[in-house]
C-alpha cells in the first residue's frame, strides 16, 4: 500500500550514504568522522547514551544541522548545500520529531495536505483525499478536522507520521518518536512504525525502545561520544555486544525497560 | 458647544481625513512591517543587516523630522507628491519600523520546531515563513499591532504641522476663527479617543477570533 522503496537508488546504491561526517559546536566535537550506509527498505535503529550525537546525526542527514565536513547522499544524489535543490531533497526525506511539531494553526488534515500542495504542487482536493487516507491508515482519520492541541500525544505523533508519508519519502528519520509520550501511548506509535517497516520503508530510527529494535530493525547502530562504536543485527547486538560501552549501555537500559 | 455644531462639516471633514490617513498608512506599515520582519529573520546576512538598518533609521529620527524632510526636502531634488500622499508614505514608512519589531517578537514566539518541520517537508524558507511561521506569529501579536495602530492614529496629528488638513488642523482653524479653544480641542480630543477606543475593542475581538487552539 505504501511504496516505501520509491525509486532513485539503483541496484547496489545505498538509499542513504554518510561519509566522514563531522560536526562540532564551539570546539566540542559532536560527530567525529561518522560513516553509515543504509540500504533500500532497511530499518536501522540508532542507540546510544544521551549526548552521543544521535539527534545531530539525524539532523545532518537532511541538513537541518549543517555539518562541518563530510558528505551525505540520498538515493545516490548528494544533498545540496542550500536553496531550492536542498528543499527538493528534504521533500524526499521524512522526519518525525520527538515533540511532534504539528503546525498548531492548521487542522490535522491541513497539516498532512500542506506539503503535497505547496511542495509537490498537487491539487488541494487530491491532496486532502490522500491525507484522509493516510490518517485512516495510522488510525486517526476521525480526528481530521481537529487542531493538533486537541489530540493526545500518541495521536499527534501518528499525524506527524502521516504528514511525512504524504510526501512519499524515500527514507524516514525518527528522532526519539516515543520519548515524549505517556507509556500507554507508546505502542500505538510503534505499531504504525512497525507496519511501515513491513511495507518496505527505509527507516533510520533513534530510539530507546529496544523492543522495537528487536522486532523491527535489521541493524542496530550503537553510538558513543560522536562515533559509531559498533553495529550488528539486533539479536547479535543484544545477546553479545562486543564493546564495553555497549555492554554498559545495555545493562542500564534493559534494567529500566 | 454651538461652536462645534456650527463648524461640524469642517470638523467632520478633518476627522474623515484623519481616518483616511490612518487606514492607508496602517495598510502600508503592515505590509512593509511584515517584509522588514521577514528580512530580519532571514538566513541572508545582507537582508538582515538592511532590515536592522531600516528599523534603527526610523526609530531614531523623530516623525516630525521625517515629515518635514519629505515635504520640504524631496521637492528640492525633484520628487513631488501631493501633500496628503506624502504624509501617508511617511507615516507608513515610520510606523513600519515599529510594526516590524512587533511582528518579529511574534516570529520569535513561534517554536523552532514549527519551522524545522516545515523545512523538513521541503518548504523553502519563504514558504516556511508564509505558510507556517507568519500565520502563527501574526495571531500572537494582534494586540501589539493594535497598539502600533493607536500610536499611528495619534501621530497622524503631526501631519497638521506640514499643512495636511486633518482633524487637528481643522480644529486649529476653527479655533483661530472662533477663539474658543476649550470646546474645540476637547471635542477634537474626544474624537481621537473614540477612534482609538474603537481600535482597542476591535483588536480584542480579532484576537479572540484568531486565537490558536492550544
Ligand atoms: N545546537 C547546539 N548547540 C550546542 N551544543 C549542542 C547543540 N545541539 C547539540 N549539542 C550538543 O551536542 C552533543 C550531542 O547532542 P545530540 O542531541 O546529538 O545527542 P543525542 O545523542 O541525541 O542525545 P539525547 O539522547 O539526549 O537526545 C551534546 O553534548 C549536546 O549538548
Ligand atoms: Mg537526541
Amino acid at each position: 500500500m505504501l511504496d516505501g522503496s520509491r525509486g532513485g537508488a539503483g541496484p547496489g546504491v545505498p538509499m542513504v550514504s554518510i561519509r566522514g561526517l563531522r560536526k562540532s559546536y564551539g570546539g566540542h566535537l559532536v560527530l567525529d568522522d561518522v560513516d553509515l550506509e543504509v540500504g533500500a527498505a532497511e530499518v536501522v535503529v540508532i542507540a546510544g547514551p544521551s549526548g552521543s550525537g544521535k539527534s545531530t546525526l539525524c539532523r545532518c542527514i537532511n541538513r537541518l544541522e549543517v555539518p562541518d565536513s563530510g558528505e551525505v547522499t540520498i538515493g545516490g544524489q548528494p544533498v545540496p548545500l542550500e536553496g531550492r535543490q536542498l528543499a527538493r531533497i528534504r521533500a524526499e526525506v521524512g522526519m518525525v520529531f520527538q515533540q511532534f511539531n504539528l503546525f498548531a494553526h492548521r487542522t490535522v488534515l491541513e497539516n498532512v495536505a500542506l506539503g503535497p500542495v505547496k511542495v509537490l504542487r498537487q491539487r488541494p482536493a487530491q491532496a486532502r483525499q490522500r491525507a484522509q487516507e493516510l490518517l485512516d491508515r495510522v488510525g486517526v482519520g476521525a480526528q481530521a478536522a481537529k487542531y493538533p492541541a486537541q489530540l493526545s500525544g500518541g495521536q499527534q505523533q501518528r499525524v506527524a507520521i502521516a504528514r511525512s508519508l504524504a510526501m512519499d519519502p524515500k527514507v524516514m528519520l525518527f528522532d526519539e518518536p516515543t520519548s515524549a509520550l505517556d507509556p500507554e501511548m507508546i505502542n500505538e506509535v510503534l505499531d504504525v512504525m512497525k507496519s511501515l517497516a513491513r511495507d518496505g520503508m527505509t527507516m533510520i530510527v533513534v530510539t530507546h525502545e529496544m523492543g522495537f529494535a528487536r522486532s523491527a530493525a535489521d541493524r542496530v547502530v550503537f553510538m558513543d561520544a560522536g562515533r559509531i562504536v559498533e553495529q550488528a543485527p539486533p539479536e547479535q547486538f543484544f545477546s553479545a555486544p562486543r564493546s564495553q560501552r555497549a555492554q554498559d549501555f545495555l545493562s542500564k537500559i534493559l534494567i529500566h525497560s | 458647544m454651538s461652536v462645534l455644531t456650527q463648524h461640524l462639516p469642517q470638523l467632520l471633514d478633518g476627522l474623515l481625513s484623519t481616518c483616511l490617513l490612518m487606514v492607508l498608512s496602517f495598510a502600508g506599515s503592515l505590509a512593509i512591517g511584515v517584509l522588514v520582519a521577514a528580512a530580519r529573520v532571514s538566513p541572508v546576512r545582507s537582508l538582515r543587516a538592511a532590515a536592522t538598518g531600516y528599523v534603527e533609521l526610523f526609530q531614531n529620527i523623530p516623525l516630525l523630522v521625517w515629515l518635514l524632510l519629505f515635504v520640504f526636502a524631496l521637492p528640492e531634488v525633484g520628487v513631488i507628491f501631493p501633500l496628503f500622499t506624502t504624509a501617508v508614505i511617511v507615516l507608513a514608512l515610520y510606523e513600519a519600523a515599529y510594526m516590524a519589531e512587533a511582528i518579529r517578537s511574534g516570529i520569535n514566539s513561534v517554536g523552532r520546531g514549527q519551522a524545522e518541520a516545515a523545512r523538513s517537508l521541503g518548504l523553502t524558507t519563504p514558504q516556511t515563513l508564509r505558510h507556517v511561521v507568519l500565520p502563527q506569529a501574526l495571531r500572537s501579536v494582534v494586540q501589539p499591532i493594535g497598539n502600533v495602530l493607536i500610536a499611528l492614529t495619534m501621530n497622524t496629528s503631526l501631519a497638521a504641522a506640514v499643512g495636511v488638513v486633518e482633524l487637528t488642523h481643522a480644529a486649529n482653524e476653527v479655533n483661530l476663527a472662533e477663539a474658543q479653544p476649550i470646546p474645540v480641542f476637547v471635542g477634537a480630543g474626544l474624537a481621537y479617543m473614540a477612534v482609538t477606543l474603537t481600535i482597542g475593542l476591535t483588536t480584542g475581538l480579532i484576537e479572540r477570533k484568531v486565537a490558536i487552539v492550544r
